[in-house]
Parts: C-alpha cells; structure tokens; sequence
C-alpha cells in the first residue's frame, strides 16, 4: 500500500467518531519500501484537492519523508514540489506493520503491503 | 496496446485457488476483461493517466486490465484473503507493483435492522477520489446478501468522479437505471452480453450456464 492509498483510511469502528483522531491512521512497526513508478504531472496535479494535506504532512513527518509544509501557489509549475509528492504519495509502499487508530486504539494489520480494514462483529 | 494484446496477456492472470460460493467468485475472463478496459480508455478515454478503483477486486484481473491500459493508480478492494493474495501474485508478475494497490475491507455491513447497506465508514475518504470506478460484482444470488450487487454500485458511484464501469443481469437493467437517476447518474448498456459460467461449485449441476449480463456505464448527469 503506498500513501495515496492510507490518506484515505479511516477508523470506522462504532462509536469512533473524532474526525481528528480517526484520521490519519498512526503507522507501527512498519517496514516501507521505496519502488520508482513513472511520474505523471498532469495527474498529480489533479489528484491534489483530493489529498488531506495535513494527514499527509502528519503521516510523512511520522516516516521521515520529505514533504513540504504547505502546497505551493502554482504547483503545476514547481518540478521539485511535484517529485516530493509523487515519491510521497506514489513511491513510498509500507510492507508490513500495522496501523493504529488515535481514536478507539483499534489496530489494522498491514500484510504484504495490504492493509486489512475489516472489523470484529462487535465493532461494526 | 491492441486489443488482442491485452486479452492475450490478461490470459495470464491466475484465477481464484479455492473459490468461495457464498461470495460468487467467478473470474472475470480475460476476454471480457480486455473489452471493458479497451473501450473504457479508448472510447471513453476514462483509464489512462486516471485513479481507478476496482471494487470487489477478487483476483485483480480488472485492476490489471486498468494498469495495462495506463492507470496512473489503481486501487483494489476486496473482502477474502485469499483472492487478495492471488491478486497480488499477479500483480508482482505483471510487473504493477508500482501502480495497483490492494485493500481487504467489505463495501457493505449489516446495519443494526441486520439489512446491508454501504459501508460508509470505510469509503467516507474515498468519496470522489477516483476518476474512474471499474467493477464485476457479486449478483446477489446467495442468501443474505440479495441487493448486494446495486450496492456495490451505489459505493462505485460515490467513490467515482467521472465514469463507471459495472457487470449486471440483464434482468436488473431497468432498476438500475432508475436507481442511477436518483444517485445523480446517466446510466447507458454498453453491451449485452452471455456470461458463461462453468461448473466450478459442488451445488452446480450443468456444465455451463449462460445468464444474460449487461456491460453498464454511468456517469454523472450534466447540471
């Protein structure tokens, strides 16, 4: 699973409702991996409205990943700006781990690079 | 990529080990597989340079499709284990790693009335994340769970900016239709066609059986 995928993970066990805490999931013992993909600007660009900023600035400090504090006013225009999203966001894969809610304390596994979101009877 | 190159290599895609009857696994041919994503992209133009998702992935072959045509990112979804890592096999073969990532979640839940419903907790920050939804979901032939194919649909619509692309009886056409305008959706057959499904299950007692399916495309209504 790479970034682009856990900044749309969110706790949803019952009764965890703290938009703050149920998301971004908090990463444990994880193993990351790095693998190249082939940028696409035009994408990225249009995929940045739809990125949580801040879960992602959270998330990337978390891992040691350089990102930058806010979005640039003409991101299409910033080459650098872009690389550091596009290897944030579509180059960075966690293997192994799991993840942790802030919220319930609720821990999702990460095997083999898949995140496991299902939830026990009482959970749901 | 050519048509009959993409169905030539989606032919190499494995199919589910040990299929679950209660889940209605069957795999999505490569022959359909290749025709949907074809059109999809070079219709439609809804696959290259896109975010995908494919819901009720099982094996990965539809996500595979989608990569091969050009995805920027895929995502695939599934609720069994198993099919999930026999879709990861076939993406490291495939050489996706870099483009398809998986997720083990159900798009459903049982509400407290024990009647399914979308499961919003789990899709709430995928809502509009994708350009492009592609899916061959479960009918809702097996007890308990009959309307789970609009559901997925439903999800596939919420989660899709722009296009999706969906498997259903033929006999369901006219109430999805329907269905779709209430969701803010065209919804257009692409294509009929006959699902051949062999024997596979131990309760199956012909050969092969033909059900009528419809190819659907939906996208949002112009305002």
């Amino acid at each position: 699973m790479r970034l682009i995928t856990h900044n749309m993970l969110k706790c949803h066990v019952k009764n965890c409702t703290d938009p703050d805490k149920q998301f971004p999931l908090r990463f444990k013992d994880v193993q990351l991996e790095q693998i190249d993909a082939e940028r696409n600007n035009e994408f990225l660009v249009r995929m940045l409205p739809r990125i949580d900023w801040p879960a992602l600035s959270k998330t990337t400090k978390e891992l040691d990943i350089t990102l930058p504090e806010t979005v640039p006013g003409n991101p299409e225009d910033d080459e650098e700006f872009l690389q550091a999203l596009h290897t944030a966001i579509l180059e960075t894969h966690i293997k192994q781990g799991s993840m942790l809610c802030d919220g319930c304390g609720h821990e999702y596994k990460i095997t083999n690079g898949i995140p496991n979101m299902l939830l026990a009877e009482h959970e749901i | 990529m050519k048509l009959k190159q993409l169905e030539g290599y989606l032919g190499d895609v494995a199919v589910f080990k040990e299929p679950k009857a209660q889940l209605e696994q069957y795999p999505t041919t490569a022959h359909l597989a290749s025709r949907i994503l074809y059109t999809a992209e070079t219709t439609y133009g809804d696959i290259d340079g896109k975010a995908v998702v494919d819901l009720g992935c099982g094996c990965g072959v539809l996500a595979i499709a989608a990569g091969m045509m050009g995805a920027s990112h895929v995502l695939g979804a599934d609720i069994d284990a198993g099919a999930l890592e026999t879709a990861q096999a076939n993406i490291d073969e495939f050489g996706l790693g870099d483009t398809i990532d998986l997720v083990q979640g159900s798009i459903c839940s049982e509400n407290d009335t024990g009647s399914l419903s979308v499961n919003k907790g789990l899709l709430l920050r995928m809502e509009q994340a994708f350009d492009t939804a592609i899916l061959n979901p479960p009918f809702g032939t097996k007890p308990g769970n009959k309307g789970i194919d609009v559901l997925f649909l439903q999800a596939a619509c919420m989660l899709a900016r722009g296009a999706i692309y969906s498997l259903h009886k033929t006999s369901t056409r006219d109430y999805l239709v329907r269905k779709a305008q209430t969701w803010g959706f065209e919804c257009e057959v692409l294509a009929e066609l006959n699902f051949d499904i062999p024997m596979m299950y131990k309760f199956h007692k012909k050969k092969s059986v033909d059900v009528k399916v419809d190819l659907l495309r939906l996208y949002k209504k112009q305002t």
